[in-house]
């Protein structure tokens, strides 16, 4: 047992570090810090500065244009990413799509699709829930019909996440209703620009457009867009599931917060004295600092087990639930240190070109607090991880 | 005991269920929380009508109701259909401050504000005071016939509609005396008084006040000089009564929605209300959803009670309500899945209005400890 970093891996993070600082554009950390998102051109441009170092793609293989870091690495530069507040890596592309295409695609795929997720041409969304298909994914109803040398597409996808700025989505469709819901089921390739995809926003309940629903009516997609062997999409799809929740515990995200917190927290006054003298409050940050301590090791303990070639199994669904419990907490922390100070909208406290309304730190904390009610649905809900902890945990699992 | 509402209450409430039901959806509601006003005009002026302002007044104030329980009633109501008009600030609190401590010439605003023809503000909150409400920086000089006010408001509620800012200012004390502080009138558009306005993430507007050197009548005073600590308690503590009544209709409006999507979404072949881990949790809800209903009636029946003993019920349950109205906005937001973050389903207001009732008047935390002070002593 020793709890240290070792000398490799401290002088990796003492690089990560130097790059952050003098790479990370302050415009960006600024926004980032405020609570607020960053717009395409700006995402993109993080993206670029990222490729130009190689560290765009960390879990990529080398061969591929990637910097193909263990976990132990890819958690330091995750921590201190967030730490420095750097934008986050829109993970569609790069951390979804490109790990099925490097095991299941063809060299064809490969070659035509991997370098230009790296180089932005292409800004890839993801099309897998559907109105009916949530927590169910694979009673999913968006129908693929061969015909000749091109599936013919029909059907809605929802919640796409940033689709608005894709010009590439991956969905999940179904090739055969014959046979078992998961046998049926096809990854399919489509390019946004074709006849027949629209892409309508959702607007969600803190006013922001960061979802969208994306229709289907007679869209042309060549054969060639499928990925692997048709009716084998669902095998991939958790094959993407499990990478999808690398980092799902959000330990940065939630030690970025509760420093966020605290710094609030000494700024507001409180019966004459800093909010974060008060017993109260101060105990709640206690409380919930100690369980992201202890969350942060058992990340940890999965990510040396994972860096040693252990798969990912039953504990990233624990990691999910516990990292979005704490990270929601931290958000309601957050909103209570603003006071009245979190009543106004954030797009008039942040947003526009006046100063905020109050503190700086306080204009994005309700907004957030109810747009990160969405940590504990997506990517399978702490329901569905629930189920499968109890699947595997209590027999009859897999 | 008797735990039935009386005929007349049970007829407000029939009727303005009624009402808000066919007139207030979430469409009409979103039109209106996307407006220039951030309130409509014509259902405020319809309410009136209806008497939902006069309920919330004495008979000796010109209204037929004032009571704890009629302030409940309307809240509850208004709550459940997440009305975002400004009933709190034009009527409990403006209103009512002129009603209890104001002169003739000022109490004759009451009838206009019952009538639904006039808006009111209270301005009191600071940039730094947080919920502490003795703590007012704003100072107001009595020199040569006039008073001049200097000083910020912050967050103030329906400030740009207001046809009167009501205006707390220390005139003598220290910092955070409850002695020492004064309420004035002051008209819209009075020379030096700026509104900085914008909209709130659950509905209705707010403005930053600023205060530069205003010089008003004596006459705008409310009350005597240094002596509107008392009364403004009383209205506060009314305005606590409507809030904790609100976030329980809210709260009824989540679980119906909630039992509702149980009950009709279909996953894995059957309604998802038949999973017995979530029919659990539905069942925690309602458990807490009846406490938060005593919670809101020991409060409106202690509001006329003396101040020490209707400050703790007040303080107890804003606590248990700002307990149980997070979790019933959080555990109805999850239930629902995805459908519950957008803003075209009625329960994401809902939710909002639920959670944001914790940053007025003090939220979860302030009123425990205000409430251990208050067993305290």
């Amino acid at each position: 047992m020793d709890l240290s970093y070792s000398p490799e891996e401290q002088s990796f993070r003492d690089e990560v570090r130097a790059f952050l600082a003098e790479k990370l554009p302050r415009e960006m950390s600024d926004v980032i810090r405020a609570g607020g998102e960053l717009g395409k051109a700006r995402q993109e441009e993080w993206h670029a500065i990222l490729n130009e170092k190689g560290w765009l793609a960390p879990n990529w293989p080398r061969k591929f244009g990637g910097a193909e870091w263990n976990a132990v690495q890819r958690h330091i530069f995750e921590e201190e990413a967030a730490a420095a507040h750097a934008p986050r890596i829109v993970p569609f592309g790069l951390s979804m799509l490109a790990p099925v295409l490097q095991k299941f695609g063809s060299q064809a795929q490969c070659d035509y699709y991997l370098p230009r997720i790296l180089n932005g041409e292409h800004w890839w969304c993801q099309g897998y829930s559907e109105p009916g298909a949530g927590s169910d994914l694979a009673s999913l109803k968006t129908r693929a019909v061969r015909e000749g040398d091109h599936y013919v597409v029909n059907g809605q996808k929802t919640w796409t996440t940033l689709g608005q700025h894709a010009n590439w989505i991956f969905c999940l469709v179904r090739t055969d209703t014959e046979v078992k819901q998961q046998e049926g089921i096809s990854f399919l390739l489509i390019d946004m620009d074709t006849p027949g995809v629209e892409v309508r926003p959702i607007i969600l309940l803190d006013g922001t457009h960061e979802v969208n629903e994306v229709w289907f009516t007679d869209v042309k997609v060549p054969v060639e867009n499928l990925v692997g062997e048709e009716n084998k999409g669902w095998t991939y799809a958790k094959y993407l599931l499990t990478h999808e929740r690398t980092n799902i515990a959000g330990v940065g995200f939630s030690q970025a917060g509760l420093s966020a917190v605290k710094r609030a927290a000494r700024a507001e006054n409180h019966n004459g004295k800093p909010l974060m003298q008060n017993p109260h409050f101060a105990a709640r940050v206690a409380q919930v600092e100690i369980d992201l301590m202890a969350m942060s090791t058992t990340n940890l303990r999965i990510v040396s087990a994972a860096a040693a070639g252990a798969a990912p199994g039953v504990e990233s669904s624990m990691l999910k639930v516990k990292g979005t419990i704490i990270r929601q907490e931290i958000n309601d922390l957050a909103r209570r240190a603003a006071g009245p100070y979190a009543m106004p909208f954030a797009s008039e406290g942040i947003e526009g070109d006046n100063d905020p309304v109050g503190p700086d730190y306080a204009a994005a904390t309700a907004p957030q607090y109810f747009n990160n009610r969405k940590l504990s649905i997506f990517g399978g809900s702490n329901e569905i991880q629930r189920g499968i902890i109890s699947k595997v945990m209590m027999g009859g699992g897999r | 005991m008797n735990f039935n509402l009386t005929e007349e209450r049970q007829m407000l409430q029939d009727t303005l269920r009624r009402y808000l039901r066919d007139k207030y959806d979430t469409k009409t509601r979103n039109a209106i929380i996307d407006s220039d006003t951030g309130m409509s005009a014509e259902i405020w002026a319809e309410l009136a009508e209806l008497g939902v302002i006069g309920a919330l007044f004495t008979e000796e104030q010109g209204g037929f109701g004032g009571a704890g329980f009629d302030i409940a009633v309307v809240f509850e109501e208004l709550g459940r259909a997440g009305v975002v008009e400004p009933f709190l600030d034009t009527a409990v609190l403006g209103g009512g401050l002129l009603a209890e401590a104001g002169d003739a010439a000022q109490r004759a605003l009451v009838d206009d504000v019952i009538a639904g023809g006039l808006h009111l503000a209270l301005a009191h909150g600071e940039p730094s005071s947080r919920y502490d409400l003795t703590r007012v920086a704003t100072t107001a000089v009595e020199s040569g016939g006039e008073v001049v006010l200097n000083g910020r408001k912050a967050v103030v509620v329906n400030a740009e509609n207001a046809d009167h800012v009501i205006v707390t200012a220390r005139e003598s004390g220290a910092l955070d005396e409850a002695a020492g502080i004064s309420a004035f009138l002051v008209p819209a558009g009075t020379r030096g008084m700026t509104l900085r306005g914008y909209a709130n993430l659950a509905g209705g507007r707010a403005a930053e006040v600023a205060l530069d050197n205003v010089a008003l009548p004596v006459s705008a005073r409310i009350g005597a000089a240094g002596a509107a600590f008392g009364v403004l308690s009383d209205r506060i503590a009314a305005a606590n009564v409507a809030l904790s009544a609100e976030a329980l209709g809210a709260m009824e409006t989540a679980t119906r929605l909630t039992r509702d999507y149980l009950g009709t979404r279909k996953q894995f072949g059957r309604p998802i209300g038949t999973f017995q881990a979530l029919q659990h949790r539905m069942a925690d809800l309602l458990i807490e959803l009846e406490q938060a209903r005593s919670a809101v009636i020991n409060a409106a029946g202690h509001l006329h009670a003396d101040a020490p003993l209707r400050d703790r019920h007040i303080a107890g349950t804003r606590n248990l309500i700002g307990r149980v109205g997070r979790l019933v906005a959080e555990e109805s937001i999850q239930l629902h899945g995805g459908i519950a973050m957008t803003q075209e389903y009625e329960l994401a207001h809902i939710a909002k209005r639920i959670v944001m009732t914790d940053h007025r008047f003090g939220d979860t935390d302030w009123h425990l400890e205000r409430f251990i002070d208050l067993s305290a002593a």
